[in-house]
């Protein structure tokens, strides 16, 4: 027995997205508060219903959030260890609460403003110190780390991609193609933090930030909250949209993927040169009963460019190490690709949620509602990753 | 940025280093003593042979917690590397573009025993994929000695 079409996401919501710091003077809690309503909302349900919250990467403390919002009685708390990785899992996990009959409405909420910490490792106020002796890492082992010279997510990203372009012949143009689409996507929807159009040239012309990666393959610096909320699927068909049901999730890794990858990097190296997500995505399409090829559009948890490149890979789209070729011939692509990616312009493009614009996107795909529909997607996949354990991928399907 | 560390100290291509304390406890500190007199000293399994770093206290493959500590040649190669040209705090514009590298390490398995490392002394597009390296250590106090690594030129591949 599993999660499968036990759950459904019947309502989102969202701030608009700011660049770095320019949500201020509103806070992480009060953007966060304004998107759960506005997901309450959407699904034509109140803060009298809500009572669970399935969150990760620390996106807000559910018992002052729930304070703040007056919600009656909690019956779930749950938050994912790790990073953004999770962002599309907490979706399984709000369904197995749901299913195991442990809460009724859940909420998954992320929320970031990027005024006082920027995620990515960049000093503020003179402070570097991003990652240190912190996610599970105690100063003995950061020792071994933290004179390297590699501070954040972005340099473990490098590292990954060059050793990709060695094994497989892997080029910048395969990663250009990715932003390329991103940014063609993102041009389209007012949403979107960029919006002017990128070219090859633009892309080959920007500054390297850590070779072999420049400026476009690393993720926007975003503020902003998006909420989705998830309920019973018997519930969720008299609710005010077309159900969004939970087909399969999964979150995970091998055991050796490691904390922080800019500090660990021991893990095999099939597991090292890729997202690793290649074990949640078998047991997620293992729960949905499906395949690569019965998904419509893929929302890709895009930090960095080459992180799409490998999740197509490991979500078997294409044979890992033809990812480079499988995106220069037009495959992601919103018209013409066989697997429509980032539609709604991605992390790289439309702007920084820590992955739930992804899940905001695959959504209004499934409700038909989206700025680039793709023509009849029945099937979303969401995924999370890609810089410490857990990653995650989460099936959806149109109700 | 640390202690210990003045923008005058800073030199292009040598990361200066984030932990200049070693905060060493018993699975560590080996590796350190070995460290403050130049030699690369790497806990090994008993039981099945693996090496390991960081030095954590149990075998992942055999789980055994009985440890021997063996001196390595002190020679590596590249693994992967990158050449980090934006500087994400102010004093590190001194430093980019720097070099940092997972290492292969000479006599180990490999995989489950890299080191990360600061590739210093040489222009950055002299380093690729499969570079010989030499570790060496840098003693910025009494407790701290920072494994670098340098190109082995000479050092057949
Ligand atoms: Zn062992």
């Amino acid at each position: 027995m599993t999660i499968k079409d036990k759950a459904a996401v019947v309502g989102v919501g969202a701030t608009p997205y700011y660049k770095r710091g320019q949500s201020y003077p509103q806070t992480e809690l009060s953007m966060a508060c304004r998107a759960v309503l506005l997901a309450l909302e959407d699904a034509g349900l109140s803060v009298q219903d809500l009572d669970g919250f399935a969150l990760y990467a620390q996106a807000c403390e559910p018992a002052e959030l729930a304070a703040t919002l007056g919600v009656p009685e909690v019956r779930f708390t749950t938050m994912i260890t790790g990073g953004g990785g999770a962002s599309a899992g907490a979706l399984g996990v709000a369904a197995a609460a749901i299913h195991g009959g442990m809460a009724t409405t859940v909420v998954t909420v992320m929320t970031v403003q990027q005024r006082d910490r920027r995620l990515g490792g960049s000093s503020v106020g003179g402070q570097l110190t991003y990652g240190q002796a912190a996610m599970g890492i105690s100063r003995p082992y950061t020792a071994f780390s933290s004179n390297s010279g590699l501070l954040g997510p972005g340099h473990a990203a490098a590292l990954i991609a060059r050793r990709h372009m060695h094994l497989y012949g892997t080029e910048r143009e395969h990663f250009a193609e990715v932003c390329i689409t991103s940014r063609d996507n993102a041009i389209r929807r007012p949403t979107a933090l960029q919006t002017t159009p990128l070219s090859m040239d633009d892309y080959f012309n920007a500054r390297m930030i850590a070779d072999p990666l420049c400026l476009f393959d690393y993720t926007l610096e975003t503020d902003g909250a998006v909420a989705v909320v998830t309920v019973s699927a018997d519930r969720a068909r008299d609710l005010r949209h077309p159900p969004v049901y939970v087909m399969g999730s999964a979150h995970g890794g091998i055991g050796r993927t490691g904390p922080l990858n800019w500090k660990w990097l021991q893990m095999p190296e099939d597991d090292l040169v890729s997202s690793g997500s290649r074990s949640a995505a078998r047991r997620m399409y293992e729960m949905a009963g499906i395949g690569p090829a019965d998904v419509d559009v893929a929302l890709i948890y895009d930090n960095f460019s080459p992180m799409v490149i490998m999740q197509l890979e490991d979500y078997g789209f294409c044979p890992v190490g033809q990812g480079g070729p499988f995106v220069a011939d037009g495959n992601i692509r919103w018209k013409g690709g066989s697997i429509p990616v980032n539609t709604h312009g991605g992390n790289l493009s439309e702007g920084y949620v820590i992955g739930m614009t992804h899940v905001r996107e695959a959504v209004e795909q499934l409700r038909g509602t989206a700025v680039n529909q793709v023509d009849g997607a029945e099937v979303a996949l969401v995924t999370g990753g890609t810089s410490l354990l857990p990653m995650s991928g989460t099936l959806l399907r149109k109700g | 940025m640390t202690d210990g560390v003045t923008s005058s100290e800073l030199r292009r291509g040598v990361f200066p280093g984030l932990q200049l304390q070693t905060y060493a406890d018993e699975t560590t500190e080996p590796f350190w003593s070995a460290a403050r007199h130049d030699r690369l000293v790497v806990p090994r399994c008993r039981e099945c042979g693996t090496f390991r770093l960081p030095p954590l206290p149990i075998c992942h493959v055999c789980q055994s917690e009985v440890t021997d500590w063996e001196e390595l040649p002190g020679t590596g190669t590249v693994l992967t590397f990158t050449i980090v040209h934006h500087p994400l705090h102010p004093d590190l514009a001194a430093v980019c573009p720097y070099v940092s590298a997972v290492v292969d390490l000479d006599g180990t398995q490999g995989e489950g025993a890299r080191i990360l490392v600061n590739v210093t002394d040489c222009d950055p597009a002299a380093v690729s994929i499969g570079a010989p390296v030499r570790i060496v250590f840098d003693h910025v106090n009494d407790d701290m000695s920072i494994p670098r690594a340098n190109l082995v030129a000479d050092r057949p591949v």
